[in-house]
Formats: C-alpha cells, structure tokens, sequence
C-alpha cells in the first residue's frame, strides 16, 4: 500500500530530524578543527571549578577572581612566582630598612594600564590607601594594617612606612589583594577590569567564560598565547566531558581524583599533581569540653589513619602533614610521625581524660567534596575508639555564619588555603578558639625578623608548639591536580598562591 | 468577557504580591550572612561589617522588603550581592539563553510528537502504534539528566560533533550559538516530545470517533487526507493547551539540563544564587518565575475562552 509506505517515510524523517540537526550543526564544527592540530597555536582554554563573582581581586575573597586575573591582568607592587617566591611585579626593585620599618619600592619604567596611562607612583599610593581605608571591603584589611603611610616622591618611587614590623609584608603586597589599580577605573574593575598585566580583558559571557587578550602595550615580556578562555565548570561529569570532547586545554585544580587515572592512561593527556597551600584539618573547638583537654584532642590524633584517609579521599595523591604548614615551603617541621595511628594509645588517653567509654559529638562539614568524603572516614575512625560521632554536612553560607563566624561547633573540617597562614592560630577570637602565650610570643619574634633562616627557624617553633597541643587533628594538603593537553606547556604544577598564571605557557 | 478578564488579572496581581511575600519570608529565615560569604574565611570583622552596610543588609526587613517589591515595580530588581551587577541585566542575560532553549524544545518536542501521534493514531492496535507508545513509555520513564549524559557521551565524547556543554554567547554568532543549545534542547524535548505523542494519539483517536469524521470518511476521502484536514485541526485544541503548560515547565524545569550542560541560563543563575547566597536574585528570580507560570497558565484560559465561551459560562 503506497499510503503506508509514504507515512512510514514520513515517520523516519521525523523521527531522524535530530540526526539530520545534528549533521547539519557538525559541519562548523569539523571545520573548527583544523587550526587546533596547527603547531603555533596560541590559544588557550582554561577549565575553572567557579566563576568569579566579579574580577576586582581587591573586592572580594572568592579565589576564582584571583585564578583568572592575577598576574595576567592585574600586577601587585610584588609578585609570587610557580614556586612561591617572591619576586619583582610592577616594582621591578625595592630596598628595605634595617628596623623592618621603611620599603622603598621602584617602579617599572614604561609600565602603562590596559587604557593606556601610565602606572606611577599616584596609583600604587591610591591602591595602597584604599585596601587600608577605613571603608575599605579589601578581603585581606589585614594585610595593610601595619601600613603607617605611602609616599610618592616621584613618579617612579613609592615610600611605604610601617607602624610595626612586619616579617610578611612582601609577601602580601604579592596578594591580589594588593593589585595595583588606577583610580579612574578601580569603580568599573568588577565589570571591565583594567590593570597593568600582559593580558587585558576582552569579554565576559556570565555564566561561561572570561576571555583576555594579550596586551600589545605591555612593557615586559609578551607572553606566547594570543587569547586565553577561562571556562566554568562545576559539575565534576561535566569536567571529565569537557576534556574528553577537547572543549578543555588544560584544567588546573582537577579534583575529581578519580577520574585521574583514566586520563593518566590516555596519551592525548598529562597529568601533573602537585601542591597547594590547602591545609586541611578537622578543626577542633579547644574551648568546649572536651575538647578543652589536650588529652582528648591527642587521642584523636592517635585515632585518625591518614595513609587510609589520603587513599580514600585523595585517591592517594596527596601529602600528610602534622602541622600547619605545606611540607614544600622552607621552614617546614616534619611533624607527622608524631601521633603514629595508634587507636589503643587513644583509648588509653581517653581513659586518662576520663573518658574510658569514649563521648558523643557532632562534626559539621562544608559542601566541599574533600570535606564531605573526609567526615565520614574520619567519623568512622573515631567510632573506632569510642566517639561517636554524628555527621552533620551543612551548605556553605550556614557554616560560615555559625561554625566559622559564630564558633558554634564541636568538630568540623575545612582546608585553609591562604598562603602562610599560621598566624591564624594566634588571632584571639578565630574558631579555634585557640590560646597559646608560648605561640603568640614566637609570633611577636617573626614579626620583628627579616632573616630568612631565623623565620624558618622561627616558623619551625610555631609549627611544635600546634603539634604539641593537637589544636586541631591534621590532616593533608590539598593536592593540586592539572589535567591537561599534553601539548601545553607551562602551567604551574604547585599552587603557591590561587592563580592560573598563564603568561609562561605555550604551546608545544 | 471583560468581567472574566478583570478577574483573571487580579488573580494574577494577588498571587503575585503573595510569592513575593512567601519568597522573602523564607529566604529571611535560612541563616547565612550574604558579606561573609563574599569576603571567606579569612575576612576581617570590620571588613564584613562595612561590606553589610554597602549591601544595606544593616537596615531592617520591613525597609529592605519594601525597597525590594517597590523597586520591581519600577522595574527594578535590585543589585546582585555577587555579581554587583543589576539583577535585571544578570536575568536578562539568562534569558537569552533559556527563552530560545525553551522554544527550540518546544519546537524539537512538537515536530516530534505531533506526527508520532498521528502516525500512532492512524493505526491503532498495530505496529506502528505500538512503536509509538513503547517510545512514549520510555520518554517518560527515562529521567530527563541521565539521556542528557548519553547525549553528551554519545556526540561530543565518542563522536565530537558537539561540545559537551557550555555557551559561546550570542556575540559569537547565531550559528555556535543555537549549536550549542541543540543537544541541550533534545534532551529536554525528549520527554516532553513522549508526553506530547501519547497526548496527540489519544485526541485524534477521540475526533477519529466523531460524527463529522465518518462522514468524511464515508464521502470517500483518503484516510491520509481525513487525518489531515478533519482530524488534525480538532484534535490541536487540547495538543495545544498542554505545549502552552510545557512552555512554562521548560522555563522553570531547564535546572537540571542547565547544569548537566553547563549553560548559563536562568536555571543555573537560580542554582548557583542559592549556593552563594544572593538573596536578592534568588528573590527576584522565583518572583519572576512563578509570576511566569501564572500568566501563563492565565493566557492559556483567556486563549480557551475565546474560542469556546461554554466553559467561561460555567465557571
């Protein structure tokens, strides 16, 4: 019967509507194609977990702000470069003063903002004042609170005075908090960011992607890549498509772990796993019972097995530690061996404490998956020696508003990602609620010190001094897997600082 | 007609005003200080002090609830906490991926389903029907996400025709543009498309039955031609009805493909909001929506009682 024959027809070409769609859509595609196997490539895709919520690196603590504009777009007075030094920004020198007090900093010579003025010694002074204004919302105030005054002599000079030394200044003035803004433009910054760096903003699709440029004018070396994208993916299946599809070059901070060996084992890909400055602890409340006994907390450090928490969590990529402090950075203590896992040791010490039956206590975890995974491991462990523990995973903004802001907690665990930031535990009034004079003491002493070889020393103490007092049980570092074409060539394999500083990399 | 229409529109202005109500008092309650989550763990307390009260987060609910809804009034949807960008502008931005989205689904699901129907209609009991309701079953039975990772899978893994997500924006062209909503919009017309079929065979069978039809039939048209210019055109009215519901459902349901395919529409702004805290655009977001599907849901009434008064009659 033709009529049948004719529906039928018609039923199929419906029916492959989408295949005949999707051929049509594959044509531009294929075409894309061919200037990606192009050897002077000078693109770049850059895979990122979150969206920045804007780019003004001086307005906002997110670290995708940083991951996308720092050193690329905007330059501190100071920069940290792939292994966490510090080196010149848009100050290519600086002298310091024998009392610690005085920096002399001199600026790059033809250093020019990306809409063509200059960048002197005014906007280093502008900047500075601003970060330690009293209105300021400069994630970091911190940074610039010992900041007596900045002087401009000339053009090329900035004088900064300090009301106290400050062993750490350098080092935060190569913050992106301390990026180094025009005031004409520091308002329009979150929109159409314009800084002094090697890449200048081109677009922004909200909700996708953040495309720079290089910039023609810059007055140091012009990086390899022409146009950098930054891309937002935050669904870990996702990510792993967006790479196998190729719509990714390179994705730093990878944390689907699992998923690493898959690529691990395909040749169009590298994988390099390096660190961060994540310290990841189960945060203690030393001001509860009985957390307020040192016996207890030490027990906890017996009872926790960080080979099998690391393997579990981590995928076993990932160092342990036994202090606050990233075993790659000069100064580390390795503390580790410590409180071997030892689960009878900790009974005993919970018997000592009076606590022969073990007790019941609550752990809140923030949604990092890190976090969620390494709860209820932990959890378990310490069931082990008789805590019980009830796991409580919350959303983020309730966990900052009560356990980091409003101290209300027993257990909770989070990884601490600024760089150098074992002065946490000498803030009086940080969740911990840690007090130590013996600590606060040695810390007063880093402050006044310059040399090198003292801090680390000095750094060293401190790092005892935590163990000793097992204020929190701790854990690992955070490791920093990139996962990336194997073609590209240049991106950090450490994460000194949260940055994807992208001006070293190119294309094999 | 007009007694109908005042009616229908208040309606519309009431439940309004009581989401916007609903929405605040509900976000008010969940805690959670929106300056905190902007400057993180190491903020200083009188950063996140000053940063409250550039977001006006120190004045009183009654203050902000009133400068919210007085605002939208005027068209202004307030500024978002994160972004520090006009609300109205983020939503518009997601618009212009989600409306297209929508109507690319709706179009994919009707081009599909309609002659499915038909097809299903027109041989009822044999196997071509049958085909038709297994594909139906399916459709409906499959969760939306999971055919969305096959499709991703399937062409942008295996195949790599397509990316597997993601959106170059609409600057970048018509034609990347509308490529990358097309796997994101089969996945959601699927579904919707097997509902659609299931509902088109049941109207036409029902008009297949009517007097008019056999008349036809007797008088000596084709079959082909029956289904077409008698059957077709009747059974569109309930066919039509529920793509205008599914429109509203596309819109406010596009969440999961959204974040599967990592487009920046209206539904992961929505997602990512709550995740983030920003209040004001997840206010101004539900708001939105729901005052979406209720206009919707009015036109479509007005749209049924143009065409058939009995039903405004009775009511």
């Amino acid at each position: 019967m033709p009529n049948r024959q004719r529906r039928t027809a018609l039923a199929i070409t419906m029916g492959a509507v989408l295949g005949l769609a999707g051929a049509l859509a594959a044509g531009p595609v294929l075409a894309q194609a061919a200037p990606r196997t192009d050897l002077a490539r000078t693109n770049l895709v850059v895979g990122m977990r979150l969206e920045p919520p804007h780019l003004d690196p001086t307005a906002g603590a997110a670290a995708a702000i940083d991951e996308v504009t720092y050193a690329n777009l905007f330059e501190p007075l100071t920069r940290i470069d792939a292994e966490g030094k510090v080196v010149p920004g848009l100050a290519e020198k600086w002298e310091v003063s024998a009392d610690g007090l005085t920096y002399t900093f001199h600026l790059r010579k033809g250093a020019k903002f990306h809409d063509g003025t200059d960048a002197d010694s005014a906007d280093v002074k502008f900047s500075l004042d601003r970060a330690r204004g009293a209105d300021s919302v400069n994630a970091q105030k911190g940074y610039f609170a010992a900041i007596a005054g900045v002087e401009a002599p000339d053009a090329r000079t900035v004088v900064v005075t300090l009301s106290r030394p400050d062993g750490l200044f350098l080092f935060h003035m190569a913050s992106g908090d301390a990026a180094i803004v025009a005031p004409e433009s520091a308002g329009a910054n979150k929109q159409t960011p314009i800084g002094t760096g090697p890449f200048k903003f081109e677009r922004w699709v909200a909700g996708d992607r953040v495309v720079l440029v290089r910039n023609p004018d810059y007055d140091g070396p012009k990086p390899a890549l022409e146009r950098v994208t930054f891309r937002f993916i935050s669904d870990p299946a996702a990510q792993v498509a967006a790479l196998k599809a190729g719509d990714i070059d390179s994705f730093p901070q990878f944390d689907t772990y699992e998923a690493l060996p898959q690529f691990r084992d395909d040749g169009a890909f590298t994988v390099m796993v390096g660190t961060t400055e994540g310290e990841t602890i189960l945060g203690t409340n030393n001001a509860r019972k009985p957390f307020d006994d040192v016996r207890v907390r030490r027990a906890m450090a017996h009872a926790i097995d960080r080979k099998t928490l690391i393997d579990g969590v981590l995928f076993g990529n990932g160092a342990a530690i036994g202090s606050h402090f990233p075993p790659h950075r000069a100064g580390y203590v390795d503390l580790t061996g410590l409180y071997p896992y030892d689960p009878d040791k900790a009974k005993a010490l919970l018997a000592e404490a009076g606590l022969p039956d073990g007790f019941e206590t609550t752990l809140r975890l923030p949604p990092p998956i890190y976090a969620r995974r390494s709860g209820e491991l932990i959890a378990a462990m310490l069931a082990e020696v008789g805590i019980r523990v009830k796991v409580e995973p919350m959303e983020w903004a309730p966990w900052l508003e009560q356990v980091f802001k409003g101290k209300n907690y027993d257990l909770t665990l989070i990884a601490h990602t600024e760089p150098l930031d074992i002065d946490i535990y000498g803030r009086p009034d940080y969740y911990f609620n840690y007090r130590s004079e013996r600590f606060n003491a040695v810390g007063a002493e880093l402050d006044r010190t310059q040399n090198s070889a003292k801090r680390n020393a000095l750094y060293g103490e401190q790092q005892r001094i935590l163990a000793e007092d097992a204020v929190n049980g701790f854990l690992f570092m955070l490791p920093s897997a990139t996962v990336q074409k194997s073609a590209v060539q240049g991106m950090w394999v450490n994460r000194p600082i949260q940055a994807n500083d992208v001006t070293g990399v190119r294309w094999k | 007609m007009l007694a109908f229409l005042v009616r229908r529109l208040l309606t519309l202005a009431l439940t309004a005003w009581l989401a916007t109500l609903v929405v605040f008092a509900v976000l008010e309650s969940i805690p959670g200080d929106p300056a905190l989550v902007m400057l993180g763990t190491s903020a200083q307390p009188e950063a996140v002090a000053a940063l409250r009260v550039q977001m006006g987060l120190d004045r009183p609910w009654p203050v902000r609830y009133a400068g919210w809804v007085g605002g939208m009034l005027h068209g202004d949807f307030g500024t978002s906490l994160t972004y520090a960008r006009p609300v109205a502008g983020l939503v518009a931005d997601r618009l212009a991926i989600t409306l297209p989205l929508a109507g690319l689904a709706l179009v994919l699901s009707a081009g599909i389903a309609i002659p499915l129907g038909l097809f299903a209609a027109g041989r009822q009991g044999r196997a071509g029907d049958w085909a038709v309701m297994a594909f139906g079953q399916m459709g409906i039975a499959v969760p939306g996400f999971w055919f969305a990772i096959l499709l991703i899978l399937l062409f942008s893994v295996r195949l790599g025709w397509f990316s597997a997500g993601g959106f170059p924006g609409w600057e970048a062209g018509v034609g990347p543009a509308l490529k990358a909503l097309l796997l994101p919009a089969v996945a959601l017309a699927l579904p919707e498309a097997a509902i659609l079929a299931r509902i088109t065979r049941t109207a036409a069978l029902d008009t297949l039955r009517e007097e008019y039809v056999r008349t036809a039939v007797a008088k000596g048209l084709p079959r082909r031609v029956v289904l077409r210019r008698h059957v077709l055109p009747n059974a569109l009215i309930p066919v039509a009805t529920i793509l205008g519901l599914q429109f509203s459902f596309l819109v406010a349901g596009a969440v999961v493909v959204e974040n599967v395919f990592t487009l920046p529409g209206l539904g992961r702004l929505l997602y990512q909001a709550i995740g983030q805290h920003d209040l004001i655009v997840v206010q101004s977001v539900v708001v939105l929506l729901a005052v979406t599907v209720v206009a919707v849901n009015a036109l479509v009434d007005i749209a049924c009682a143009a065409i058939d008064p009995r039903p405004r009659v009775t009511a």
